[in-house]
């Protein structure tokens, strides 16, 4: 019988014998910067549409979330670093050619912008706000003049951020299972779904809510299609993609992806949602919790799964 | 200037003699290399054939490393050596992730290391030590410009092959077949 024995001399910690360099830290921060972006997108969507008063909660509630989303984020992404005092790098240089780059300079810009879009509507949450500094008021004043160009900068940018924590991943062509264009659209719809379900958690408008369960059915739709043609690709790809989708089709991580991303957080909250539509009377909690959870495992196995898949030689 | 080096997997006894070299010369911490020996046994017994590589970074022209590190301090030096600048590097481990050699690895004080070539030799006139110390001489250094150097007049004499071609890096670490 022909065999092949394969004897390395290295061990380097963290490399071998599997890649191990980014732990809980990177996915963390994937989910919750992709779920922030998924909110700040479909905020400043509705808010250009002119439905802030038909769809209040998405408009004016949900984004409360992102700027503890994005500081959690952050600190995730910050607590990752191995050379931690010279962070600053990033915000001295500029790579195009590196999406980790474009990420920085993103959260540069939407981090603020998440900060201003609540402090114009503070007094939603807080009545009685008062900012007690007159140039404080004076800058309130200045931004609610140019609200509409700061939703498209929110639009725009939460666009970017969404997809850059899929495509950061599909720059690596050394992982086989991360080298498809398809994460880039992929974090960006379970992104945009996480942020739908956020503001199904919050609003108790029965309109709202409706919608947004409509909105998450549609991109739950899109996940589930975009994840079947992700797995046709690698089974149609090089022999590394072929190996890479078996760690998920009889592989180590064929139980915990398809149980807790697709049934537990694609399918069963899909269901529940068109029972719920049909009239059918389902916990208000249990959708939303099941797709953010989805979304938050989604990034963990693709993360953990990533840096075990690799080139033979 | 292109560095570029040979090493000749027929000669190679796989005694891990580049692997204590380099991790003298470069002071690589307890644990770590920037160098190693794979071996690779194939066939059916008792036709057995073994391929003996003593591999590093490879040096990429199309470097991976460079393309996706955010700061800049995975660059090319002059000669294409691929380095890290220590007080450039954030530790954020993109280039790690990158590399489908797994030639890079955090180093414990934070920035990421790895093989330079030794460029502090290189530039005095000296070979990487990994070369130098080499008890068979199954390793060649040199300019691929230059037609009279090591690598260069090898690389016309022999079959070489380099690792992981399809994975488009364009390595300068050859091997001798």
């Amino acid at each position: 019988m022909k065999e092949e024995l394969f004897v390395s001399g290295r061990m380097n910690d963290m490399i071998d014998p599997t890649l191990h360099i980014w732990h809980w830290q990177i996915p963390l921060y994937l989910f919750l910067g992709g779920m922030a972006a998924g909110i700040l997108c479909l905020a400043a969507l509705y808010y250009i549409r002119g439905e802030g008063k038909t769809y209040y909660t998405a408009v004016r509630i949900t984004p409360f979330l992102t700027p503890f989303l994005l500081v959690l984020g952050l600190l995730a992404l910050f607590i990752d670093l191995r050379h931690k005092l010279f962070f600053w790098q990033l915000y001295t240089n500029i790579k195009l050619q590196s999406p980790m780059s474009w990420g920085a300079w993103t959260l540069m810009v939407i981090t603020p912008v998440s900060f201003i879009w609540c402090a114009l509507h503070i007094r939603d949450i807080l009545p009685k706000w008062d900012w007690k500094y007159k140039w404080l008021k004076e800058l309130e004043k200045f931004f609610n003049k140019y609200k509409l160009a700061l939703a498209w900068i929110m639009l725009i940018y939460g666009l970017i951020l969404g997809i850059y924590t899929g495509i950061l991943l599909s720059a690596f062509n050394a992982r086989p299972l991360w080298n498809t264009s398809i994460l880039g659209p992929l974090f960006l719809a379970s992104g945009l779904s996480a942020g739908a379900a956020a503001t199904l958690l919050l609003s108790k408008n029965p309109d709202e809510r409706k919608h947004f369960a409509q909105i998450d059915l549609v991109i739950i739709g899109i996940e589930i299609f975009l994840i079947i043609h992700m797995f046709m690709g690698y089974l149609a790809g090089t022999q590394v993609q072929i190996e890479a989708a078996k760690m998920f089709l009889g592989g180590p991580y064929t139980m915990s992806f398809w149980i807790f991303v697709v049934i537990i957080g694609l399918l069963i909250p899909a269901i529940l949602e068109i029972l719920e539509l049909r009239k059918y009377h389902i916990p208000a909690l249990i959708p939303p919790v099941l797709v953010i959870f989805g979304s938050l495992m989604l990034r963990f196995i693709i993360v953990y799964a990533g840096q075990v898949s690799r080139w033979l030689y | 200037m292109r560095y570029a080096m040979a090493v000749d997997t027929r000669k190679c006894v796989g005694c891990s003699d580049c692997v204590v070299a380099c991790q003298t010369e470069n002071n690589v911490p307890l644990g770590l290399c920037r160098d190693w020996v794979v071996e690779v046994m194939d066939g059916t017994y008792p036709q057995l054939e073994i391929e003996i590589r003593s591999e590093r970074c490879n040096h990429c022209v199309n470097a991976p490393c460079v393309r996706c590190c955010p700061t800049g301090a995975s660059h090319f030096a002059e000669g294409g050596i691929v380095l890290v600048k220590k007080t450039e590097c954030i530790g954020c481990g993109a280039c790690i992730a990158s590399c489908p050699y797994d030639a890079r690895y955090p180093h414990p004080d934070g920035y990421v290391d790895k093989c330079t070539f030794c460029e502090h030799r290189i530039l005095n006139g000296m070979d990487p030590a990994c070369v130098e110390v080499c008890p068979t001489k199954c390793m060649y250094f040199g300019d691929l410009d230059d037609p009279n150097s090591d690598v260069s007049v090898i690389l016309k004499k022999r079959k070489f092959k380099t690792l992981i071609p399809e994975a488009g890096t364009d390595p300068r670490l050859y091997f001798l077949i």
